[in-house]
């Protein structure tokens, strides 16, 4: 489970994010919906605690993100907006040094890499190095890479971008067989077919704040719009007046 | 396994198969002093001996004026052409490059000769051009000689002794050893060592830091459950293990170009042998972290490999700074300047070199303040890694 509470954060004299609250629960999957220059990356990188919050504070499984950083950390899986590998490293060796970064005994990280190459359906690409990867392969690496400790919490930001159609479709199987075996994801993203498709819950947020937080159809049904794209600008065009 | 070998093997592993790290740490970087200190070396051996051997060449217009000294000059083994030139065009064959040296005896010669008067004689020369200017030297040289041998013979056949004419003896007395001349030569070895130090790190820090931001990879890394400073300790081992690779291949090639170029036939002896060798190793090796730290700070601060690429190439000057300081200023070996990094190596290294006794304060200064100068950088790159900003 991960929770927001009253998170903030102030660059200079822009508010980046404002109180944001919300939790994303285990076995499901929670989507951070809202243009670009919301405030999702920053809202995802206190959450993950590159960087401090502000005011409020962030929690994975119960434990704060800034005073228990490495616990927490250990119960999270991270896949941030840039997501780069190693090109001269094959997958598996890319995958291993991440391991090995989290603690993992040899033994375990080769049973883990073994399991999540057969779940990705990687197996015939983990010796090979990551230079000439295609973007499915790609991501599926760094996935492998954010998983390899096996974490409750997987935060992805923006997972999608720049994935071709076959990619996205691996990405959202991938992100289903997550949430079936009872992970806790979050991921964020500006698309709102994305995020229909595939969230349980969505947040919705604009210049820092949440605007709303619910189910697809909930939020739908309290806007008054007939589609969940209509809702998601309705609640966007409210904003305008407020900030 | 502790994070940071972690870090350390990866960034070991990773720059071996980069092409680019590999050629630049392993063969230009430490390969580029040797050959040049070679080819060099070889290029002042044949040109001294081909010097001294050679006979001196002469043009000299209006011999018949001067029968004496043109005797004098064939008997000293100068090698004598005879041409008709006016004063003009000796200047335009000299500038042309036709002739190097061109002695004119003026039709006057003879009768001033005579009277014992002063009895010119005109020596065209370019003294912008290093070799003709060597020639005009000894042409001067010869000229002198026989002018004095006439001088003291009119003085004795008017009674006097010569040697009123010489009230000082000089006797010249050089206490250089051959291997302290050497040295003049051998001073660019030292840079040439540092600077393949510096360039066996300089890929690796770049890659490991701004490489590492380019690529996309430096987000994930940061939000693993590691400390910075374990992140930032591990890559700069890395950059210090390529850097010893470097500086030991340096010293290698040092040692074999040394076997083949004769400095003995320069009047030199050099002792550039295994142990040195062992010995240079010994003192670049407080530098090393240094270095790399240096190396790795300054990179941590770009964004691009570029960028670092821009920055780091005027680091490697750094190293350069106090030792031309130290030329400049003809700086003695003294214990006050082995607290300053690169000049102390410098001096250390030259002092093993010339064979000289070395104070093992002036070795512990050196070593010390490398390390701790390179402590201080290490802990200001892994604070600046804990900070929001190197996300970038």
């Amino acid at each position: 489970m991960i929770e927001a509470a009253a998170l903030s954060k102030r660059f200079g004299t822009v508010d980046a994010v404002r109180d944001v609250s919300f939790v994303a629960r285990d076995g499901e999957i929670t989507g951070l919906l809202g243009p670009n220059g919301a405030g999702k990356s920053t809202c995802l990188r206190m959450m993950y605690g590159v960087l401090a919050p502000g005011g409020g504070c962030a929690r994975v499984d119960g434990l704060d993100v800034r005073g228990e950083t490495s616990a927490a950390r250990a119960h999270l899986g991270v896949l941030p907006h840039a997501a780069g590998l190693y090109g001269n490293l094959t997958a598996r060796e890319n995958i291993d040094y991440f391991g090995s970064l989290h603690g993992m005994a040899r033994a375990r990280l080769n049973l883990r890499t073994a399991e999540l190459a057969r779940a990705l359906g990687m197996e015939s690409f983990m010796g090979r190095r990551v230079k000439g990867f295609s973007q499915g392969q790609r991501i599926k690496v760094a996935l492998a890479r954010a998983l390899v400790h096996d974490p409750g919490n997987l935060i992805l930001d923006e997972p999608t971008n720049g994935l071709d159609v076959m990619a996205t479709r691996g990405l959202r199987d991938i992100l289903r067989t997550l949430k079936a075996e009872g992970r806790c994801i979050l991921f964020s993203s500006h698309v709102m077919q994305e995020v229909a498709a595939l969230c349980d819950r969505v947040v919705i947020i604009g210049h820092g704040r949440v605007l709303a937080d619910g189910t697809p159809e909930a939020i739908r049904e309290q806007s008054g719009a007939p589609s969940l794209e209509e809702a998601f600008l309705r609640v966007l065009g409210d904003t305008e007046g407020v900030g | 396994m502790a994070a940071f070998l972690t870090v350390f093997l990866k960034e070991f592993l990773e720059n071996l198969r980069d092409r680019r790290t590999l050629l630049s740490a392993l063969l230009f970087g430490p390969l580029f002093g040797p050959i040049l200190f070679g080819a060099m070396v070889s290029r002042m051996l044949n040109q001294s001996v081909a010097e001294s051997d050679e006979p001196l060449r002469l043009t000299v217009s209006g011999r018949e004026h001067a029968p004496g000294l043109i005797r004098y000059l064939e008997s000293q083994r100068v090698q004598l052409k005879f041409e008709s030139l006016s004063e003009h065009a000796a200047r335009d064959s000299v500038r042309a490059g036709t002739a190097q040296v061109i002695l004119i005896v003026p039709e006057e010669y003879g009768s001033r000769f005579t009277a014992a008067l002063p009895a010119p004689v005109l020596l065209v020369a370019d003294s912008a051009d290093s070799q003709t200017r060597k020639s005009a030297d000894r042409a001067r040289l010869l000229l002198a000689g026989y002018g004095s041998g006439i001088a003291q013979l009119r003085l004795q056949v008017r009674g006097v002794s010569p040697l009123l004419t010489l009230p000082l003896a000089v006797n010249d007395i050089d206490v250089a050893t051959p291997t302290g001349r050497a040295v003049v030569v051998l001073g660019f070895v030292t840079y040439f060592i540092l600077f393949a130090v510096l360039m066996g790190g300089l890929y690796l820090a770049i890659d490991s830091t701004a490489g590492e931001r380019e690529r996309g990879s430096l987000e994930a890394l940061l939000s693993l459950p590691v400390a910075r400073g374990s992140l930032v300790g591990g890559k700069i081992l890395a950059t210090c293990s390529y850097m010893c690779a470097s500086l030991a291949i340096c010293l290698t090639a040092f040692v074999i170009v040394f076997r083949f170029v004769p400095l003995e036939r320069l009047g030199m002896s050099a002792n550039l042998g295994a142990g040195t060798a062992m010995a240079f190793f010994a003192i670049c090796l407080p530098f090393v972290p240094l270095g790399a730290a240096l190396m790795t700070f300054v990179a941590s601060f770009t964004r691009s490999y570029r960028e670092a690429q821009t920055y780091l190439t005027s680091v490697l000057l750094v190293p350069t700074l106090p030792i031309a300081f130290a030329s400049i200023y003809s700086l003695k070996t003294k214990s006050s300047l082995m607290f300053i990094p690169s000049l102390s190596q410098h001096l250390l290294m030259t002092s093993v070199l010339k064979a000289e006794p070395i104070a093992v304060f002036d070795v512990l200064a050196s070593a010390g303040s490398s390390l701790v100068l390179a402590l201080v950088l290490i802990l200001v790159t892994a604070r600046h890694w804990r900070r929001e900003t190197m996300l970038g």
